[in-house]
């Protein structure tokens, strides 16, 4: 028997060992689980024969033989205060706090009840039963791959909101996981519902507290309705020893506009599929992504946006820093479906090499069925910075600085587009520590 | 050194010399024995064909990587610079104007010239300048080189046509001030009104405590800055110099009379197989 059926098998244990505990789930969420695992256990993950194109660059073999262990309670206990001080960006906001999975009121608090329900997903699954019925799993369906099915199939608890207004405050949701001898894995799964003309600001963080290895398998629905406006931050800073493969999916109703900031600096081996659906008529879809890699990370965004419906807009714009050893692979597509007409799309991504031993793959690709489109995509993965760095020193500025001024101002590009004061200085800090050889002591003078 | 008079100009010691320099990139020597004066107070033009060496020479003067440097030395101002990185070069004075400015994306223009700015005059031990005082000085010589006041705002370079990143080159020059400046085919891609006011920046510029080296291959933007000196380099040697009416010979006959006959044949038969 080899490793990867042994952590297979651990799966399976595990699910059978759950079975009992949910019980009292309602039987749709117990056929949804059921359909995840039995996805999971058909095909299990995209290693070795059953790698294809969408999994050439990145090879998740450590993730399928490592049997993980689910934790039995949180291994650590935060309180409000110390989740403010590790996140000091969410003031006034929402905030709900998971530790290893498990719900953590001390650390958490609503502030906005008004226009919105905000709560566990595991609350929701009574409290709200018809609406996440109506929605949790048709975004991200329980057969889409393995981490979506493995998520579905194991997901504890996680954040429901189903916003009817426009909310006052952002939601920060707060995916941490304690430091473990043995590698645990957590299944974060949110779910957002906003609706008619709603407006909202979600802000997901995944962040482990120790250096040890561990395996996140996250998974965010959003449901836009009409005319609703959804801005999705995405800070993923676990630590480099750990494993994260997940799963976004926003769906846009007609005229919606979702907007997202992704900021990647954390994860050893990471790999997010964000499949973007237009939904609706005239909705406007704009990504935004900043990966900052270090070491021997590897990062993989595998971002589609699918314009099934005409006059959509979309934006990708992807920058990578990367540093080291480290890889970072990039790949976009963009479907225009036939009468997807007057639909407007661009991609680009961007990559700025610091070592000669960093690689960046990137691959954008357009595939349109429809008339009357404007479609157009780039990318560049170089060693621009040797000759943007020779221009500056060339006017008197030195190394040092010339190497700050660069970095900082390749990664503002898209951490000008976070709205939110405290967490685009938060994200610069964070891009600075990433990066002490060029970023380390003083600020640049302005 | 003797000591001098900083209200004249040195006459008795060129700002640059330019001696027996032998340059390659890679196998392919660029530079091969090339030789060159300039003092303060002096125009000097450079002329030659593609690849004559005109870019490598800049290059190698502004200390840019990637050059190999056999033998030969540049001294500037008195000593050797070659060990020196480009940031020390250009707090010593030595400024380059790029044939390809480089798009420097999230740097703001007015940022980045500021750094720039600061980073000299620390080096000259001049006072810093108030953000009030530096704003005003660069709106003064934007507006002297007709240039879009927005292009402040923007990152350098990006987005700029050819010819308002050729009028930002010189606008850099004319605010961070140098005692050397190198024009790398600034006047290339040029339309006549913009190789106009490029022109008429360079005149500005120019005067007793400045030395300017043009390097360009067409005579054209001779006709707006007059040079004392014009030389032509070809096969990476500085086989012609004369007054500004070499230039005008150059237009008028090319480049192929000057070429010296074939020394070593092989090797110069495949150097001299350029368009004309």
């Amino acid at each position: 028997m080899t490793q990867t059926a042994e952590a297979t098998d651990r799966y399976v244990r595990d699910f059978d060992a759950l079975r009992e505990q949910r019980s009292d789930e309602p039987l749709w969420l117990r056929d949804l689980r059921r359909e995840g695992f039995d996805y999971f256990q058909r095909m299990g993950w995209p290693v070795d024969e059953k790698r294809d194109e969408a999994w050439k660059y990145t090879d998740i073999r450590v993730v399928a033989r490592t049997e993980f262990r689910g934790p039995d309670a949180p291994g650590a206990t935060l309180s409000e205060g110390d989740v403010s001080a590790l996140l000091p960006f969410d003031e006034g906001m929402s905030r709900l706090v998971f530790v290893d999975g498990y719900y953590s009121p001390e650390a958490s608090r609503i502030v906005d009840a008004d226009s919105a329900s905000i709560m566990r997903l595991a609350e929701a699954v009574r409290e709200e039963e018809s609406l996440v019925h109506g929605h949790l799993g048709r975004y991200s369906q329980p057969g889409h791959d393995a981490s979506v099915g493995l998520n579905t199939a194991f997901f504890r608890d996680g954040v429901f909101i189903r916003a009817d207004g426009v909310l006052s405050a952002p939601v920060h949701v707060v995916y941490v996981t304690s430091d473990h001898a043995d590698p645990v894995v957590t299944y974060p799964r949110t779910l957002v519902v906003a609706g008619k003309q709603a407006e909202m600001t979600l802000i997901e963080t995944f962040v482990s507290l120790g250096r040890r290895n561990h395996f996140t398998d996250p998974v965010t629905e959003v449901a836009l309705g009409e005319g609703a406006k959804v801005t999705h931050y995405r800070v993923l800073i676990e630590n480099t020893e750990s494993y994260t493969i997940g799963h976004v999916r926003p769906c846009l109703g007609p005229n919606s506009t979702y907007k997202s900031v992704i900021y990647e600096a954390g994860s050893g081996l990471m790999r997010l599929d964000l499949e973007v659906l237009i939904e609706g008529e005239g909705a406007f879809a704009d990504l935004k992504g900043l990966y900052v890699t270090t070491g021997k990370q590897h990062l993989d965004n595998l971002v589609s946006i699918d314009h099934a419906q005409p006059h959509g807009k979309s934006r990708l714009y992807f920058k990578g820093i990367l540093d080291d050893k480290s890889r970072a692979v990039f790949g976009g597509t963009v479907y225009v479906r036939p009468g997807a007409d007057k639909t407007d799309a661009y991609q680009e991504d961007k990559n700025m090499l610091l070592s000669d031993q960093a690689e960046a793959d990137s691959k954008p690709s357009l595939e349109i069925y429809a008339d009357d489109v404007k479609c157009g995509h780039g990318a560049t993965a170089g060693a621009v910075a040797e000759e943007a760095i020779f221009y500056l020193r060339s006017r008197g500025i030195d190394e040092q600085t010339a190497s700050r001024l660069l970095i900082k101002g390749f990664a503002s590009q898209i951490l000008d587009e976070v709205e939110i004061e405290p967490l685009r200085v938060f994200l610069e800090e964070r891009t600075r520590l990433a990066l002490p050889r060029f970023l380390a002591g003083r600020e640049a003078a302005a | 050194m003797a000591s001098t008079n900083h209200n004249r100009p040195i006459v008795d010691r060129p700002i640059l010399d330019i001696r027996n320099l032998h340059v390659s990139v890679g196998d392919n020597e660029i530079l091969r024995g090339m030789d060159l004066s300039v003092s303060l107070g002096e125009v000097h033009a450079i002329m030659g064909p593609n690849g004559s060496g005109k870019s490598t020479f800049t290059n190698i003067v502004a200390g840019r990587p990637g050059y190999t440097i056999a033998r030969g030395d540049v001294i500037y101002e008195g000593e050797s610079i070659l060990g020196m990185f480009p940031d020390e070069r250009a707090r010593k004075g030595i400024f380059l104007a790029m044939q390809y400015p480089v798009e420097l994306p999230g740097i703001r223009n007015r940022e980045f010239l500021r750094t720039a700015l600061e980073a000299l005059r620390e080096a000259r031990g001049e006072t810093k300048l108030s953000v009030r005082e530096f704003n005003k000085m660069l709106e003064e010589k934007a507006k002297a080189m007709d240039f879009d006041p927005d292009l402040m705002k923007r990152n350098v370079n990006e987005g700029f046509s050819g010819g308002e990143k050729k009028r930002n080159e010189i606008l850099q020059m004319s605010v961070l001030d140098p005692k050397l400046a190198l024009l790398d085919e600034t006047d290339s891609g040029l339309d006549i009104d913009a190789l106009q006011v490029v022109a008429k920046g360079v005149n500005e510029f120019r005067g007793p405590d400045k030395a300017i080296v043009l390097v360009t291959h067409y005579q054209r933007i001779l006709n707006y800055i007059k040079p004392d000196y014009v030389h032509v380099l070809i096969d990476g040697r500085i086989v012609r110099s004369g007054g500004s009416g070499l230039a005008q010979e150059l237009e008028a006959q090319g480049y192929e009379w000057l070429r010296e006959p074939a020394e070593e044949s092989a090797e110069s038969v495949g150097a001299t197989a350029r368009p004309s």
